[in-house]
């Protein structure tokens, strides 16, 4: 964990001191600024920090994420920086994709398995320079990592506390950056990487999120937090900028159609009924995993199943009536069980009943036609519906501003 | 609440001797239980609640066995044996209502390690909080630890299932025991086969080698090897100790699985509940005397005789001492056969561990806790070392109580209001290794006491000033369990838990259904599947037993489902 600094600014929380235990959730580098603005005072707790579930109001957040731009702390999202000649090599056998193909300043999702072949989590690596690596996920993984560095000249650490992260989403988050002063942040890419000064440091600023727009996340030392958090919202003033908690950003995920450790899947590393866990080919992530690699772990099993068949489909549903489908039964037409919704929302954006589901293979065809138990409530009176449910391939809601290079104003 | 005191122990329940003397040799009962330790208690009241008519009979005074609170020092209430629960099954408790009868059992907050260097490594509550001090040791052993749950998850979900269950017998032809291996057949081939290689490393390792797999941090694993090496004459490198492990970690509060509690006013507050029940159901309980002899006439059990001579009769007898104390001690040789004699006497019951109950003046300043309202709270362990550990076993095999012993001790005045007057603390300190026999010789009172003054010591070079708190100390070594408890070799689970001992192995390969080698005798201790740690499912399981054999409507609850 990093020193103490004399500025007096926030710094990365420590818990090297046994008294630690009097904190049972720490505030991240933005708490300053959060606490101002968090009308509501209801802070969730998200691994180590507080985490603002809401603002003020959850709706209004989750639309200025679609309609302007909203500002999400992830800080506490796990982050390793993984260096050394064999970071390469041993990035390539840890996950499931081609990692050479994550050029030095890219962003690439990936995935990764036990021996078995069952997923661990999911995470994006980037690429920060050539041959220094981070690993961002939500399920801490040291030990996996650690385990994983046998045999290669690699060195594995836990930057978690060290760098403070935001997230700026939505339709006017480049104008607010180009109003912010970084110079040519209009011209990156999606799953770009690219550096800007910062106070006297520099901030590192890449074209990623977990809403599936137009958005960006800013990282920056935790004694910067504050500032960062200021100047973006004074540049965003005049573009609609909100900041924007937990619950906001589970919808957005939902309709962007990322799965999330815990909700999804269950990391394999923590699942105690062996059959519960899933291979990338089950969570719909086929297109991560390539054979041509000649070693990577868990390709021998999954060659295997690929062989054998797969025992479930993760699918997006698009659900009849406005009734969202949480924690429902998923059966066929003929009210055969087959699996169960695993993320539902009632989607504002594409105005429809959302759902990802796991079923049970062969079903999840594109098209084919479900039934989904819904249970729900009016003035406190309980009801159950069987609503019907089409399997659909494209994203919930995917806007073209989501790739346009350079992206509009707003 | 201060029922199980010596004074207070001739209240109206308790059978006048003397005048019922007559009376009561000439009632025949449905089945006398011998013993009022929880297990006797839990047996008993499933088979009064079956209708049938019990008498259960206890030789102290007062009823609970090692399940017990006693007022040894005026104004505080001992835990003066087992401290606290986790296993009790949960079945029984609603089973046998206890909480109508007045049971309360109140999770307590996390552990610690006190090092030598001043240092800890404390367990929290709070799961964040217990992870970042994990991570403040090793942030490696901090993820590791995630695995490492996951694993010892899934041996207890499948032990779990054969808790409350008797135990098949895989060398019968019995359509019931053959039902019941393809049952258990099933289970295992569900867990997948990377659980069932590891269950078979698992119930083979050492404690010591099965940290090694998932930890590296030293203080970590010593505070994880102490629950592999309770109740057992063995040492943290010995294999068999991974399960005794799984034993304390199988237990749960209220479906928080491993959580340990306390029971509101001791112990004692489970053998009350249990005997209120019991009593309600028409049960008789006769303290004061206790059994001399198992009477059997044509290898058929009739009855009892006590030491105080009265004789009392019954087609049933249900024995919950020990399995060498009930054929070795309590029977006639020429009633049992040479083979079995011999079995018993190989009963592996060796006598681990004393205890201290410590009554104080007021709240001891552990150096390294440094005021943690927390982890004083909880249990607090003083060794720091796997090796340390497995040094105070060889001053066991050296027939010696440990010089630098493993200690677990636990305030639970901290979180019971009952226990002591306000301000004031009683303290419940677990010792391990303790001889049954010090250098093969029995124990004198000075023995005895120089072992108090060695924990008393220990405690006292990391909480200076302990020593002047002292009210009262009772000190209890494996000679005062089985003479006062009547645990033989003052083993407290009965029996040792090693996989020669376990399932249809325990007590002996042929007697692990709780049927004894007389008709209508049957077994209900911790001796038998599965063993000690106050589960109180060999009672109950013994109980579902005798109904079937009476084929009686069976209330006894069996089984345990979770998927």
């Amino acid at each position: 964990m990093s020193g103490a600094d004399n500025s007096g600014m926030i710094k990365a929380i420590d818990f090297s001191s046994k008294d630690h235990y009097r904190t049972k959730a720490f505030p991240s580098p933005f708490f300053t600024r959060q606490q101002a603005v968090n009308e509501l005072q209801e802070w969730g707790r998200w691994a180590d920090y507080l985490s603002p579930r809401a603002y003020y109001c959850s709706s209004m957040e989750y639309f200025a994420a679609r309609n302007a731009s909203a500002v999400f702390d992830l800080t506490p999202m796990s982050k390793y920086r993984i260096s050394g000649p064999d970071a390469l090599p041993c990035l390539n056998r840890l996950v499931t994709r081609q990692v050479e193909k994550i050029k030095p300043g890219r962003v690439g999702y990936c995935v990764w398995c036990t021996d078995a072949g069952q997923v661990i989590d999911d995470g994006t690596i980037f690429h920060l320079s050539e041959g220094e690596y981070r690993l961002c996920s939500q399920e801490r993984h040291l030990d996996w990592l650690l385990t994983n560095t046998v045999g290669f000249d690699v060195t594995v650490s836990d930057e978690t506390h060290m760098v403070a992260a935001l997230a700026l989403q939505g339709p006017t988050s480049c104008a607010t950056l180009k109003a912010m002063g970084l110079e040519g942040v209009e011209n990156m890419k999606p799953f770009d990487i690219e550096y800007f000064p910062f106070e006297e440091s520099q901030l590192m600023v890449s074209r990623t999120g977990f809403t599936g727009d137009l958005g960006y996340e800013l990282w920056v030392e935790p004694r910067y937090a504050e500032a960062l958090w200021d100047r973006l919202f004074e540049a965003g003033k005049l573009r609609g900028i909100q900041a924007m908690g937990d619950e906001a950003l589970a919808m957005l995920r939902v309709e962007a159609g990322f799965i999330q450790a815990g909700h999804d899947f269950m990391p394999a590393h923590a699942t105690v009924r062996t059959t519960h866990t899933r291979s990338p080919f089950e969570l719909g992530l086929s297109w991560l995993v390539d054979f041509d690699k000649p070693v990577f772990n868990g390709r021998k099993a999954l060659l295997e199943e690929q062989a054998r068949g797969h025992r479930y489909n993760l699918v997006k549903l698009d659900i009849d009536g406005n009734k969202p489908a949480n924690d429902s039964f998923v059966y066929t037409t003929g009210k055969k069980l087959i699996g169960t919704v695993t993320s539902a929302i009632w989607s504002p954006s594409a105005k429809a009943s959302i759902a990802l589901a796991s079923v049970k293979t062969p079903h999840g065809q594109s098209g084919e036609e479900f039934l989904v138990e819904i249970y729900y409530q009016k003035e406190l009176k309980w009801s159950r519906v069987m609503a019907r449910a089409r399997v659909v391939s494209d994203v919930f809601f995917t806007p073209p501003r989501r790739r346009q290079t350079p992206p509009a104003d707003f | 609440m201060r029922p199980y005191t010596d004074q207070e122990s001739d209240d109206s329940r308790q059978l006048n001797l003397e005048s019922g003397q007559k009376a009561l040799t000439l009632k025949k009962y449905d089945a006398i239980v011998i013993g009022a330790g929880h297990n006797g208690l839990t047996n008993a009241a499933f088979l009064a609640k079956a209708g049938l008519d019990v008498l259960l009979i206890e030789k102290n005074t007062y009823i609970g066995g090692a399940t017990v609170s006693l007022e040894v020092h005026k104004g505080w209430m001992y835990s003066n044996c087992s401290y606290v629960c986790s296993l009790l099954r949960p079945e029984v408790y609603r089973g046998l209502e206890l909480a109508k009868y007045g049971l309360q059992v109140v999770p307590y907050g996390g552990n610690v390690t006190l090092s030598q260097n001043g240092d800890y490594y404390g367990s929290y509550i709070d799961p964040d909080v217990s992870r970042r001090e994990m991570a403040r040791l090793s942030p490696r052993d901090a993820d590791a630890k995630v695995r490492y749950d996951r694993d010892i998850m899934r041996q207890c979900r499948f032990i779990r299932q054969f808790m409350l269950h008797t135990a098949p017998d895989p060398t019968s032809f019995k359509p019931r025991d053959m039902m019941e291996m393809f049952q258990m057949g099933k289970a295992l081939l569900k867990l997948g086969e990377d659980v069932i290689y590891d269950m078979m490393r698992f119930y083979t390792m050492s404690i010591s080698e099965y940290l090694d797999e998932y930890f590296e941090h030293p203080l970590i694993k010593a505070a994880k090897a102490g629950s592999g090496i309770i109740g057992s004459a063995m040492g943290v490198m010995s294999p068999g100790t991974a399960y005794v492990l799984l034993h304390h970690a199988m237990g749960d509060v209220d479906g928080n699985i491993g959580a340990w509690g306390f029971a509101r006013g001791g112990m004692g507050a489970i053998a009350k509940a249990m005997d209120d029940c019991f009593q309600d159901h028409g049960g008789e309980t006769m303290t004061g005397s206790g059994v001399e002899q198992i009477l059997v006439k044509n290898g058929k059990v009739t009855g009892v005789a006590l030491e105080n001579g009265n004789e009392y009769h019954a087609d049933v007898v249900v024995s919950n001492m020990t399995f060498p104390r009930t054929f070795l001690e309590c029977m006639d040789a020429k009633d049992l056969e040479p083979e079995f004699i011999r079995k018993v006497k190989n009963f592996k019951i060796r006598g681990s561990s004393g205890k201290l109950n410590i009554a104080l003046d007021s709240l001891p300043n552990f150096t390294a806790l440094e005021n943690n309202p927390e982890l004083i709270k909880g249990d607090m362990h003083l060794i720091d070392s796997v090796e340390r550990l497995e040094r105070a076993y060889d001053d066991w095999k050296d027939g010696s109580w440990s010089k630098d012993p493993y200690i677990d001790m636990l305030i639970p005045s901290l979180t019971d209001p009952t226990m002591t007057p306000p301000g004031k603390h009683f303290m419940s300190v677990f010792v391990q290794y303790v001889p049954p026999k010090i250098h093969g010789k029995d124990w004198t009172d000075t023995q005895r006491d120089e072992f108090g003054q060695t924990v008393i010591n220990q405690i006292e070079t990391y909480a200076p000033g302990f020593k002047d708190r002292i009210l009262h100390v009772e000190i209890r070594t494996p000679r005062e369990l089985e003479d006062e408890v009547g645990l033989t070799q003052g083993n407290i689970f009965q029996g040792e838990l090693t996989m020669d001992q376990l399932l249809f192995n325990r007590p002996i390969p042929g007697y692990a259904q709780y049927r004894g080698p007389a008709k209508g005798l049957y077994m209900c201790g911790s001796s038998n599947h599965p063993g000690g740690g106050v589960m109180a499912a060999p009672g109950a399981n013994a109980a579902r037993e005798i109904l079937r054999d009476l084929r009686k409507p069976n209330s006894v609850p069996e089984g345990w489902l979770d998927d």
